[in-house]
C-alpha cells in the first residue's frame, strides 16, 4: 500500500498565540509576528514515525517538497518521493495542487492541517482516494482527523495491514472570522472517504461503537414505520440519513435536505427552506435528522434549510432524531446542541429527546 | 575479596522487574499439543461402560438411528488426562492467576470442597426423569436454596430454572409480559426502560421479548439521568430493568425514586443483581420496592461461570407475580417435596427439568458455609478490595476513573486508559495482552464502549491484599513500559505459546470453527 503525505505548514499557526485559526495571509503574518512557529511538519513527522514503527520497515512516501512534506518524511527516517514543488510562502492553492498531484500515486493520502486544509484536500481529491488528517489545526470540527498525530499514524498502519473499511466522513467549514467574534458557526462542506478505525475505542469487541450497518437499517425501518406510506420524511444531510433514504428505496444527494415519502418516492431533493415550509404545511411531515458526529449539533449547522418555520409546522412530536450508538459514544457524554436561530424554539427543544438508535431502540439523550 | 551483602538466590535476576511486590517471571508452557481427535488410535480404550440394555418395547425410528458409529477419538484415560493438563499449561487457567480483570464477570473463588457434593453419586447419579419420591433430597436442597435467596432479596418466590444470568433476565421479561397480558395491557405497555451502564443483557432480553427499549444515559455525575427517566415513563411503560450498582461500579443513590416514578406510571421494576457481590446482606431488592430481581448464581454465589454454558440464574418475584413463574415450582407440604406443574398462568418452561442442579448444590453449599454474617462480610470485603485497588490504580500514570470523581465504587470500577493511549499509542487491549506476560488475566469486554480505552476490574472478596498489590504492580509496570518502551507493550505477548491471535478469523462466521466437524469443513476443506 502506498501512503502519501501533504503538509499545510501554516496550519495551526495562530493557535498558540490566541488567533483561533490561520486562515489568510494577514493572520499568518500576525501569528509569526507574535512568535508562532509552524507545528504541522513536526506533527506530521510524529504520525509517520508511528506508522514506520508499526510497519517495521522504511518505505518511500510520495509527498510535496520542502515544508509541505519532504522535511517531515526525512525527519521520520523515511524516503521522500517528491511529486510537487510549492513556492514560498505556501498557499491554499499549493495544498490543492499538491493533493491533486499525489492522489494518482497513493492508496491513502495523509494530510497535516486543520479544517481549512481538509476543505482544500476535498476540493482536490474528492472521493478518488481515501484521506486521513493529522490534526495540526486549532480546533478541528471535521470528522476526518485522527485523535492525535500518533493515532493517525496508527490508523494508517492498520489500513496498510488490510481489512479496514472505508467510510464517508464529514468535512466542516468553520467561519474563523465569526469565531474571532466569539460565535461558533460551522457548516457541512462535504464528505471525503476515510479509513474506519475507531482509534479512541477498543479495536476488538467494539460492540455498539462501530458504524453498524444493521443499526442504520433498523433506524430506517423505524422511521418508515413512523411516517407510514403516505407520510413525508424530511431527511437532514449526512450519511445516516442517506442510508435511511436508500433503505426506503430512494436515492438522494448526500448534501442538503431531501424529502422522501414513506413508500420511497423522492418528493424533493436538496430542498430550500421555502420549499420545505410549503411541503410541511400541506402534508404530515416527520423531520428526521442525525447529529453531526463528535460535535453534536442537531439544528443550525449544515441543515439551516430546516428552518424554525418548518420545525414549528411539524411540531416537537414529529421530530425524529436518529443516531447510531457509535455516534452518541463519539460525543463523549456531551449533550446534543440546537441553534435554530429562534431562541424560543431552541428552548422548547432542550431537555431530553428520544434518539432512535436502532429498530425499536431509543436513547433518552440530553439536548442543550 | 568481595564485600557487601550476598544477593539472595530468590532475588529476581532482572532488576527491571523488581518493584514491591516482585513481579512473577511467568512463562507459559508450549506443548505443540495435537487436537484430541488427532491423538486417538483405533482400539484404545479408557473405560468400558456396560452396554446399555434397551427396553424391548422401545424401537427407534430409522431416521433417528446412526448409519455408522460416531467418529470419536479413541484414547486411554491417562492420555486424556495428560492432554488436558498440557492444554491447561498453555493458557491462563482460572486457578492460576489473580483474575480480578474479569470485569463484570465476578470470578470469585469457587471452593473445591463444594465440588465434592456435586461429584457425590447421590447427586451425580440422579436422573431428571426419576419419580419425585426418589429425588426428595435434591428437591429439599432446591426448596431451601429458594428460601435463602428469598431472605437475601426480600422477594416472595423464586425460580431456579434459568440456565444463566441472561436467561434469568429473559425469564423476568417474559413474566412482565405475561403480567400485562393478564391485565389486557399487552398491546399498550410495550416499552422497557433501562440504562446505558446496566448490563446490555437487559436491553437485549427486552428486545428479544418484543419490547421497545429506551436507554437512559448518565447525567454529569455518572448516575442514570432521573430527568430522562421522567421524560421516558408513561402509559406505554411496561418495566424498568436496571443494574445497581451499574457496571461503572457506581450505586444509584436515587434508586427508590426511580422505582417510585416507574410504579406511578403503572410499570414494574426489575433489579438486575448481576453486580450483587457488593450488596449481599446490605440492601435488598424488595425493600427498595422492586417487583422482580435476579441473581447470577454462577457469579455471586460462587459456582462456575461455565463460559456461557451450564451456569445458573435465579429469578425472584413478589407474590403478585408468583403465578407467572416458570413450571415446575418446588413445593413442600410439611412432609414431602413435590414438583408443581399445575400453574395455569405460568410462562411455561425456561429450561428442561429442574435447571442446572450441580450449580444449585454448589450455591447452596456456599451460602450455608458462610451464613448470614458471612455473606455480609463477603460483600464488605469485596467493596473494600475494590476501593483499595482503585486507590492503587489511580496512582498509575495514564489511568483515570470517569464519572463522579472522588466517589467510592461498590464492587467494580470501569477505568479509562484514554490519557495513556493518547500519550503513548498503547491501547487498553495492548495492556491486557502484556498483562498476560506477567501471568495475569485482563478481560477485554467492557460494553457499552462509552468509556474510552476501558478497563473493568472486579476484585471480589477472594483476593488477599498481597494479590491486589501484585495486580496493581503489574498494571503499573505495563503503564511504565507504555511510556518508556511502547514497542514492548504493543508487540506483546512475549512469554506466551501463541503470539497475537488473528481475531478477524474468530469474528468471521465463514472461518470460525467451534467443532471438529466445522474445523474439517472450513479449515481443512474436507
Amino acid at each position: 500500500m502506498r501512503i502519501g503525505l501533504v503538509v499545510n505548514p501554516v496550519a495551526g499557526l495562530g493557535g498558540r498565540v490566541g488567533l483561533k485559526g490561520s486562515d489568510g495571509a494577514d493572520v499568518q503574518e500576525k501569528a509569526r509576528a507574535l512568535g508562532a512557529t509552524p507545528r504541522a511538519p513536526e506533527r506530521a513527522a510524529t504520525a509517520l514515525a508511528e506508522l514506520r514503527s508499526r510497519l517495521g520497515i522504511p518505505f518511500a512516501v510520495p509527498t510535496a517538497g520542502g515544508s509541505m512534506g519532504e522535511g517531515a518524511v526525512l525527519r521520520a527516517g523515511l524516503v521522500p518521493d517528491v511529486r510537487y514543488r510549492p513556492g514560498e510562502p505556501t498557499t491554499a492553492a499549493d495544498t490543492v495542487r499538491a493533493a491533486t498531484a499525489l492522489a494518482p500515486h497513493v492508496d491513502l493520502l495523509l494530510f497535516a492541517g486543520g479544517d481549512g486544509t481538509a476543505r482544500d484536500v476535498l476540493d482536490a481529491v474528492g472521493a478518488s482516494v481515501p484521506v486521513l488528517g493529522v490534526p495540526t489545526g486549532v480546533k478541528m470540527h471535521s470528522a476526518v482527523f485522527g485523535a492525535t498525530p500518533r493515532a493517525a499514524g496508527e490508523a494508517a498502519a492498520l489500513m496498510a495491514a488490510g481489512g479496514v473499511r472505508i467510510r464517508d466522513a464529514e468535512v466542516m467549514d468553520l467561519d474563523e472570522d465569526a469565531v474571532r467574534d466569539g460565535r461558533v458557526s460551522a457548516r457541512l462542506y462535504g464528505h471525503v472517504r476515510v479509513p474506519d478505525v475507531p482509534v479512541r475505542v477498543q479495536q476488538r469487541k467494539v460492540g455498539g461503537t462501530v458504524a453498524d450497518p444493521s443499526s442504520v437499517a433498523g433506524i430506517a425501518a423505524g422511521l418508515a414505520e413512523r411516517a407510514g406510506p403516505s407520510g413525508l420524511l424530511v431527511l437532514g444531510p449526512g450519511t445516516t440519513m442517506r442510508a435511511v433514504a436508500a433503505a426506503l428505496g430512494a436515492g438522494v444527494p448526500l448534501m442538503g435536505v431531501n424529502v422522501v415519502a414513506g413508500d420511497g418516492t423522492v418528493v424533493a431533493a436538496d430542498a430550500a427552506a421555502a420549499e420545505l415550509e410549503a411541503l410541511a404545511g400541506t402534508a404530515p411531515a416527520w423531520i428526521a435528522v442525525t447529529p453531526i458526529g463528535g460535535q453534536g449539533f442537531l439544528f443550525g449547522r449544515g441543515n439551516q434549510q430546516i428552518s424554525p418555520a418548518v420545525l414549528r409546522a411539524a411540531g416537537r412530536d414529529r421530530l425524529a432524531v436518529a443516531a447510531t450508538e457509535a455516534k452518541l459514544a463519539s460525543l463523549g457524554g456531551r449533550p446534543l446542541l440546537v441553534d435554530t436561530g429562534d431562541e424560543e424554539l431552541d428552548a422548547g427543544l432542550r431537555g431530553h429527546l428520544p434518539v432512535l438508535t436502532g429498530h425499536g431502540r431509543f436513547a433518552m439523550y440530553p439536548v442543550r | 575479596m568481595k564485600t557487601g551483602p550476598t544477593p539472595s538466590p530468590l532475588a529476581p535476576a532482572d532488576a527491571k522487574i523488581g518493584p514491591k511486590p516482585p513481579l512473577r517471571r511467568f512463562h507459559q508452557a508450549r506443548w505443540d499439543e495435537p487436537l484430541l481427535f488427532e491423538l486417538g488410535s483405533p482400539g484404545e480404550r479408557g473405560v468400558l461402560p456396560p452396554l446399555a440394555q434397551a427396553p424391548a418395547d422401545v424401537v427407534l425410528p430409522d431416521g433417528l438411528r446412526r448409519a455408522a458409529p460416531p467418529a470419536l477419538p479413541e484414547l486411554s484415560q491417562p492420555q486424556v488426562l495428560r492432554h488436558y493438563l498440557r492444554l491447561s499449561q498453555e493458557n491462563l487457567g482460572a486457578d492460576f492467576n489473580v483474575d480480578v480483570g474479569q470485569g463484570t464477570c465476578t470470578m470469585k473463588y469457587s471452593p473445591k470442597v463444594n465440588d465434592r457434593f456435586v461429584r457425590d453419586p447421590k447427586v451425580a447419579g440422579l436422573h431428571p426423569l426419576q419419580d419425585e419420591r426418589t429425588v426428595q433430597g435434591v428437591l429439599e436442597i432446591m426448596y431451601r436454596l429458594e428460601g435463602l435467596l428469598r431472605e437475601i432479596s426480600g422477594m416472595d418466590r423464586f425460580t431456579l430454572q434459568p440456565g444463566a444470568g441472561s436467561a434469568a433476565i429473559y425469564t423476568n421479561v417474559a413474566m412482565i409480559r405475561a403480567y400485562f397480558a393478564a391485565r389486557g395491557e399487552a398491546e399498550t405497555r410495550d416499552e422497557v426502560i433501562t440504562t446505558i451502564f446496566s448490563h446490555p443483557s437487559n436491553a437485549a432480553c427486552a428486545k428479544t421479548a418484543g419490547f421497545k427499549v429506551i436507554t437512559l444515559y448518565p447525567d454529569a455525575d455518572g448516575y442514570p439521568d432521573i430527568e430522562a427517566l421522567r421524560q421516558a415513563v408513561g402509559p406505554r411503560t411496561a418495566a424498568l430493568l436496571i443494574t445497581n450498582p451499574e457496571d461503572t461500579g457506581l450505586f444509584n443513590p436515587r434508586i427508590e425514586e426511580f422505582v417510585r416514578i416507574v410504579h406511578e406510571a403503572g410499570g414494574l421494576c426489575a433489579y438486575d443483581q448481576a453486580n450483587a457481590n457488593g450488596i449481599l446482606g446490605i440492601t435488598r431488592a424488595r425493600d427498595t420496592g422492586f417487583d422482580l430481581c435476579h441473581f447470577n448464581l454462577h457469579k455471586t454465589f460462587s459456582t462456575p461461570h461455565a463460559c456461557g454454558g451450564p451456569a445458573a440464574g435465579a429469578c425472584g418475584v413478589s407474590a403478585e407475580l408468583a403465578p407467572y413463574l416458570p413450571t415446575p415450582t418446588v413445593e413442600f407440604d410439611g412432609t414431602r417435596y413435590r414438583l408443581d406443574d399445575d400453574r395455569p398462568e405460568s410462562i411455561g418452561k425456561i429450561r428442561p427439568f429442574y435447571g442446572v442442579v450441580p450449580n444449585l448444590v454448589r450455591a447452596y453449599a456456599w451460602i450455608m458455609s458462610l451464613g448470614g454474617a458471612g455473606l455480609r462480610e463477603a460483600a464488605e470485603v469485596a467493596v473494600l478490595n475494590n476501593n483499595y485497588l482503585m486507590a492503587k490504580v489511580l496512582q498509575i500514570r495514564g489511568a483515570s476513573v470517569p464519572y463522579a470523581p472522588g466517589r467510592p465504587r461498590v464492587e467494580q470500577v470501569r477505568y479509562s486508559w484514554e490519557r495513556l493511549a493518547e500519550e503513548t499509542g498503547v491501547h487498553s487491549e495492548d495492556i491486557g495482552v502484556r498483562a498476560a506476560d506477567f501471568g495475569t488475566h485482563y478481560w477485554t469486554s467492557h460494553h457499552p464502549y462509552i468509556v474510552p480505552e476501558p478497563m473493568t476490574l472486579e476484585p471480589t472478596e477472594s483476593y488477599s491484599r498481597a494479590e491486589l498489590d501484585e495486580y496493581a504492580a503489574i498494571l503499573a509496570e505495563v503503564a511504565r513500559e507504555a511510556y518508556e518502551d511502547p514497542e514492548t507493550v504493543r508487540t506483546a505477548p512475549h512469554r506466551s505459546t501463541v503470539h497475537r491471535a488473528r481475531v478477524d478469523v474468530l469474528d468471521d462466521p465463514a472461518t470460525w470453527a467451534v467443532t471438529w466437524r466445522a474445523y474439517r469443513r472450513k479449515i481443512l476443506g474436507e
